[in-house]
């Protein structure tokens, strides 16, 4: 895997805001269907060990993806995406919020801007994150921190259960 | 309500009064007298920022002194960069389905 890709994380506190850049090395085709295509990101969009379920997903302005993040034990947390804005192959925004598995909104949600551009075969995705609130900011990870701690724990047992074997 | 830390740093007043408390501690007196501002509106940001925990009240006789709350930022960032995190691994698990889906049309 080419080491070289760019990856840029930055906070503005006083904007309420989180910039994510990130390059990949494929053409600009190939990553924009990545992050617009739900049997694509399906298979990357959660990081493990959560995973992601789209139940559907209808990638037009005013269309919506619905779907979950599972984690090992099967939790499920359900989150609704609109789409507020598209043009083609350059720019994305969405709308996120939580949601309960009906799809009713928990609203405050937060503002998403993708940008693709490809140069020499490498496709640079930005991305800027606007919430409104830090609370529902901190829930985004929350359900993958727990996973992390169970998955962890898990290991402890393992290591528990062998340990007592030798 | 409990204020929400974000809103409590996205004012420029309440991230001006951070600054100065952080190096050394105020009363709201003084920050009133610092900021050109009344007693009033200084009590709405300390109000907001107490809340918060990004400062702590410290009574010295009569006077309360307000101190930055250093622990309360770091847990920002601490959780800032657990976020940080979880984009690095989905990113590295997007890198494996490109090459993957690459290799499949050669």
């Amino acid at each position: 895997m080419n080491n070289d890709l760019l990856f840029d994380f930055t906070v503005d506190k006083a904007a309420q805001k989180v910039f994510i850049t990130r390059e990949f090395d494929a053409g600009l085709d190939l990553v924009w269907d990545a992050f617009t295509k739900q049997e694509i990101l399906d298979q990357w969009a959660a990081p493990a060990p959560m995973r992601s379920k789209t139940q559907y997903m209808n990638f037009e302005v005013g269309g919506r993806r619905f779907y979950a993040m599972i984690s090992p034990d099967g939790q499920e947390r359900w989150l609704l995406q609109k789409y507020t804005s598209i043009t083609p192959k350059t720019n994305f925004q969405l709308y996120n919020s939580f949601a309960d598995k009906d799809e009713n909104p928990e609203l405050p949600g937060s503002e998403w801007d993708y940008n693709f551009s490809e140069q020499d075969g490498i496709t640079t995705v930005n991305i800027s994150i606007y919430n409104e609130s830090l609370e529902r900011m901190e829930r985004l990870t929350d359900g993958f921190t727990k996973g992390m701690m169970l998955m962890l724990k898990n290991l402890d047992d393992l290591f528990a259960a062998l340990s007592k074997k030798s | 309500m409990k204020q929400d830390l974000f809103q409590a740093i996205a004012d420029p007043t309440r991230r001006a009064i951070l600054t100065l408390i952080a190096i050394k501690a105020l009363t709201p007196n003084a920050m009133a007298e610092k900021f050109d501002m009344t007693r009033q509106a200084v009590s709405k940001h300390i109000k907001v920022l107490h809340e918060c925990e990004l400062i702590k009240p410290e009574h010295s006789g009569r006077e309360i002194y307000y101190h930055f709350n250093a622990k309360k930022m770091q847990e920002l960032d601490n959780w800032l960069a657990q976020f940080r995190q979880s984009w690095e691994t989905q990113f590295n698990q997007l890198d494996k389905v490109l090459s993957t889906i690459k290799q499949q049309k050669i």
